[in-house]
C-alpha cells in the first residue's frame, strides 16, 4: 500500500505505531510466500540446468505461465471471494469448441464464433454463479456438477455434430489470420519469441490488480469472501458480486479457448479435465486464502510462473517428466504451510 | 410528533414457531431504548425486523410516521437506520478504513476509489469519537472487541444513520471495554440519534437507557420509562423474579431436595 514512507506526526500517545515496521508490511503481503518461492526456484533450475537459462528457455517458460496465469486471474479474484470453480478447466474446451463448431458448421466468419462462444462462456459462468447463489450449495458442489457436465457435452455435442472426437479445422475461414494475430501470436523481442498471451496476461493481472486494490468491486470482493454476512448488512451486493465472480472466471476462460483454437485450429473435446486443479494451485502458492478475504491477482500470476518454471524446469534439467505432478503436489504443501506461518506471524505481532 | 420509528403489534413466526408476538416499540430522537431479555425472548427477531433483514408477518412497522416494508438493509440504511451488529459488523481480514467504507466506498473519477479520503475521514472520525487508533491499514480484526464496536458504531454515525441499532454490543466486552461502548452510546444520543440498544445485562442498560422494554418468549413482559423502573426491578425483571428465587433456594438446599432423584 502506498503511504508508508510518511511518518506522519501523530500524537505522542501513538508509540504503537512503530512496531509495524515496513517488513512488517512487506511480510503482510499475501504474495510474499511466493514470490521468495519464485526466486528459489529460478535460482535452482538455472543452477542445475544450463537449458534453462537460455533466454528462448524462459520464454517458453513465460508461456507456459501465462496460459495458466490468465485462468489464475479469474480463479484468484473468485477465490478471494471465498469460491471455488472447478468447471473452470473443461470451461475453456467449451469454450474453444462453441467457437470452432458455430464458425465452421454454420461456415460463419470465425469472428462471429468468437462473439457466440464469449456470449456462452458468459452465460456458463454466470449460470454457476445463479446456481451457487440460489441453491445455497458451496461452490465446490455446484462446480463440480457443471464441471461433468460440461465435460459430457464437450464430447457429446462434439461427436454429435462432427462424428469425431475433435472439431473440424478452421484454419481457412474467414477471419483466421486476424484472429490468430491477436489470441495466438508471437513478438519477436531481441531475437526471442515471446507469446502474445505473456502480455496478455500481465494485462489481465494488471485489471485484476487495479480492480481488486481501488475501485468498489474490489472492496466488495474482498468482503464477501471475508465475512459475506457482515458484507450484506452492510448493504454489499453479495449475491451480484458472487456471480460476476464466476463470470470473471468464464471470461478468462474464454480467452484461453480462443487461445488454444487459434493456435491449433482444431480442439480436442475431452481436453482441460484437471486443469481446474493447476488453476486453484496458482492461485493458492500465489497466497489467496483457500477460505476466502485475502490474496491477490499478482499472487496468482507469481503462482503461475511457479507453475510454468516447474512445468519446463523438470525438462530442461532433463529429469523424468512423469514426476512433474509429484513436484507439484510437493511445493503445493510447501507454499501453503510457509504463507501460513508468515499471515500468522504478521497477525500477532499485529 | 412522530418517533423516529415506531412498531405497533409487530409478530413474526418462523415456521410453527412464534417467535414474536404483539411487540410495540416507539424511539425519539435523542432517547435510548433498552430491549432486554434472555436467549430465546426474540431480541434477534426484533432487530432483523428493525433493520430490513425480515418483515413483520403482523403489525405495522413505521419510519417517522410513514409505514414501511423494507426488503433490505440496504433500504432501511437508506432511511436512517443502521443496526451494528455484535459479530456481524466488521470483516476481519480488511483495513480498518476499508470496513469503514465498506458498502458505501467514495470514488473519484473512473470509478476510481478515494484511498487518501477514506483513509483520513476514518482517522477523524474515529477521533472524533476519542477512539486512539494505531493504524488505520491494519486488518480490523486486530483491533479489540470495543474498538470494533466502535469503529462500526462511529461507521454508523458517520453515514448519517438516525437511529442505532446496537445488537449486545456489550456482551462480549470486559468491564471497561464496555465502558467505552456505553459512553458512545451516551455520545451518539448526545448527538441526537435514536438508539435502540439489545442487551441481555440490565446493569449495563440502566445507565444509558430511557425506556426500557423487557421482552421473554417473544411478548413484552414490561415497557417503562426510566423513572418507572429501578435498576433492582430491572435486574428482577430480566432474571424472571420468582424463578431466580427458586434457583437461589434450589442452591442454598443442595442436596436435600434432590436426593431422592440422584438413585
Amino acid at each position: 500500500m502506498a503511504g508508508t514512507a510518511t511518518a506522519p506526526a501523530r500524537p505522542p500517545g501513538d508509540e504503537r505505531l512503530g512496531r509495524r515496521s515496513p517488513l512488517r508490511r512487506l511480510l503482510g503481503r499475501p504474495e510474499l510466500g511466493a514470490l521468495i518461492g519464485a526466486i528459489v526456484l529460478f535460482a535452482f533450475f538455472s543452477a542445475v540446468a544450463d537449458a534453462f537459462r537460455q533466454a528462448g528457455s524462459f520464454s517458453t517458460v513465460l508461456y507456459a505461465s501465462s496460459t495458466f496465469g490468465i485462468m489464475a486471474v479469474g480463479v484468484s479474484l473468485l477465490m478471494i471471494g471465498g469460491e471455488f470453480d472447478l468447471s473452470a478447466g473443461v470451461m475453456v474446451t467449451t469454450s474453444a469448441l462453441v467457437a470452432a463448431l458455430v464458425s465452421y458448421q454454420l461456415t460463419l466468419n470465425v469472428w462471429a464464433g468468437v462473439a457466440v462462444s464469449l456470449a456462452v462462456t458468459l452465460a456458463l459462468g454466470f449460470l454457476n454463479g445463479l446456481l451457487y447463489v440460489r441453491t445455497g450449495l458451496p461452490s465446490f458442489i455446484v462446480t463440480l456438477a457443471t464441471f461433468f457436465m460440461l465435460a459430457g457435452a464437450n464430447l457429446g455435442v462434439t461427436k454429435a455434430v462432427t462424428g469425431n472426437v475433435a472439431s473440424d479445422s478452421v484454419r481457412d475461414m474467414d477471419g483466421f489470420a486476424s484472429a490468430r494475430s491477436l489470441f495466438a501470436s508471437s513478438v519477436d523481442i531481441g531475437g526471442v519469441n515471446v507469446s502474445v498471451t505473456v502480455f496478455w496476461w500481465l494485462a489481465f493481472v494488471a485489471v485484476a490488480t487495479w480492480l481488486l486494490l481501488r475501485t468498489r468491486p474490489g472492496n466488495w470482493i474482498f468482503a464477501v469472501g471475508g465475512a459475506a454476512d457482515a458484507a450484506r448488512a452492510v448493504g454489499v451486493p453479495v449475491a451480484r458480486t458472487k456471480i460476476a465472480l464466476f463470470m470473471g472466471v468464464a471470461l478468462c476462460a474464454w480467452f484461453l479457448g480462443m487461445h488454444l483454437l487459434f493456435s491449433y485450429a482444431t480442439v480436442q473435446s475431452g481436453e482441460g479435465v484437471g486443469n481446474e486443479f493447476y488453476y486453484i494451485i496458482c492461485a493458492v502458492i500465489g497466497g489467496c486464502l483457500l477460505t476466502g478475504g485475502y490474496g491477490s491477482a499478482v499472487g496468482g500470476a507469481i503462482g503461475a510462473f511457479i507453475f510454468g518454471m516447474t512445468n519446463k524446469g523438470i525438462v530442461y534439467a532433463e529429469w523424468n517428466p512423469d514426476w512433474f505432478r509429484f513436484f507439484l503436489g510437493a511445493m503445493l504443501l510447501v507454499a501453503t504451510a510457509l504463507n501460513l506461518v508468515v499471515r500468522r506471524r504478521v497477525e500477532r505481532s499485529g | 410528533m412522530s418517533a423516529l420509528i415506531g412498531l405497533a403489534g409487530v409478530g413474526k413466526h418462523y415456521g410453527n414457531v412464534i417467535a414474536l408476538r404483539d411487540v410495540s416499540l416507539a424511539v425519539d430522537a435523542g432517547q435510548v431504548v433498552c430491549v432486554l431479555g434472555d436467549n430465546g425472548a426474540g431480541k434477534s427477531t426484533l432487530i432483523k425486523i428493525i433493520s430490513g433483514l425480515h418483515r413483520p408477518d403482523a403489525g405495522t412497522y413505521e419510519v417517522a410516521g410513514e409505514p414501511v416494508a423494507f426488503g433490505s438493509p440496504r433500504e432501511a440504511l437508506d432511511r436512517g437506520i443502521a443496526t451494528v451488529y455484535q459479530d456481524l459488523a466488521v470483516v476481519p481480514l480488511m483495513p480498518v478504513w476499508r470496513n469503514f467504507f465498506l458498502g458505501a466506498e467514495l470514488r473519484r473519477s473512473f470509478g476510481r476509489l478515494d484511498i487518501a479520503a477514506m483513509r483520513r475521514t476514518t482517522r477523524d472520525e474515529l477521533a472524533g469519537m476519542g477512539i486512539d487508533l494505531r493504524d488505520v491499514d491494519q486488518p480490523i480484526g486486530t483491533l479489540s472487541g470495543g474498538e470494533r464496536q466502535c469503529v462500526a458504531i462511529a461507521r454508523a454515525v458517520h453515514f448519517g444513520a438516525r437511529v442505532l441499532v446496537l445488537d449486545e454490543p456489550t456482551a462480549a466486552l470486559g468491564v471497561k471495554q464496555a465502558g467505552v461502548v456505553l459512553r458512545y452510546v451516551a455520545r451518539a444520543r448526545a448527538r441526537g440519534l435514536g438508539v435502540v440498544f439489545i442487551t441481555h445485562n440490565p446493569h449495563h442498560a440502566y445507565p444509558v437507557g430511557d425506556r426500557f422494554l423487557v421482552l421473554k418468549r417473544g411478548r413484552v413482559l414490561a415497557d417503562r420509562a426510566k423513572d418507572a423502573i429501578t435498576r433492582d426491578e430491572l435486574t428482577a425483571l430480566m432474571a424472571g423474579g420468582a424463578e431466580l428465587d427458586e434457583l437461589a433456594a434450589e442452591l442454598s438446599g443442595t442436596g436435600t431436595g434432590t436426593g431422592a432423584d440422584a438413585g
